[in-house]
């Protein structure tokens, strides 16, 4: 689930519940098409309600990168609680700096 | 080694089935009284695995997976996940971390380096045509009561 907010040219997507490849497709499609229209200076990824991801919340972390990198934003990953801290330690995300 | 407890699912190859399989694994490994990061780690692993027979396994076509999950007399858990799809020519190339033959899914080729971390011990057995099974073992710590 997401839900989309803009404020201050920075678009803030607030992730929720359980994050697998089932729902990532329609998460994708909701960012990238509200980023495709609003250009947002920032992107940011809040994962504070996030409850469960497997590898395929680093696939949307990773594909928003490129996302904003193409439309010459930036991403920040916001509020990833502890539950989350090893997998997105294990996929070397951080190296992209866009860690907060 | 006994095996003290043994349960078998089997389901159709739908990404909507992805978090039924994890939720299933995780009740299952519940009468270990794992800890909450014991359980999270296992549910992760069942997860890549299963996304994996569905992306790549049946290729987002329709096939059965297969779930078997034991509990053995010294704690372990051990999982396999099957499915009778294209199997993997190359198991070591596709254990490779980052390696993905789905980057337009936005696959990160992490799935078997989160199944080798978050597990004690990973196989996998594969034949081009006939299909893959990962065997996955994590032994749950006792707790002192």
């Amino acid at each position: 689930m997401v839900k989309t907010e803009y404020k201050n040219n920075t678009l803030t997507a607030y992730l929720s519940g359980e994050i697998d490849h089932n729902c990532a497709g329609s998460i994708r499609s909701q960012i990238d098409g509200q980023a495709e229209n609003l250009h947002p200076g920032t992107l940011l990824l809040d994962f504070s309600k996030v409850s469960f991801m497997d590898s395929s919340g680093i696939g949307l972390i990773m594909g928003r990168y490129r996302t904003m990198a193409l439309l010459g934003g930036n991403l920040k990953v916001v509020n990833v609680p502890e539950r989350l801290q090893r997998i997105i330690n294990l996929s070397g995300v951080g190296a992209l700096g866009v860690l907060k | 080694m006994k095996i003290i407890n043994e349960m078998n699912l089997s389901f159709l190859s739908k990404s909507s089935n992805e978090g039924f399989a994890r939720s299933v694994v995780a009740s299952f490994v519940l009468n270990l009284d794992p800890t909450i990061n014991e359980l999270a780690d296992i549910k992760t692993a069942v997860s890549e695995a299963v996304t994996n027979c569905i992306v790549h396994g049946y290729k987002m076509e329709h096939g059965v997976i297969y779930i078997n999950g034991k509990i053995t007399d010294s704690n372990k858990v051990i999982i396999k996940i099957r499915d009778k799809g294209c199997g993997i020519e190359d198991v070591e190339k596709a254990m490779e971390p980052l390696f993905t033959t789905a980057p337009e899914e936005e696959r990160a080729g992490l799935g078997f380096a989160v199944m080798q971390s978050f597990m004690d011990n990973v196989k996998v057995s594969s034949k081009p045509l006939k299909g893959t099974t990962v065997t996955m073992e994590k032994t749950i710590i006792p707790r002192t009561k």
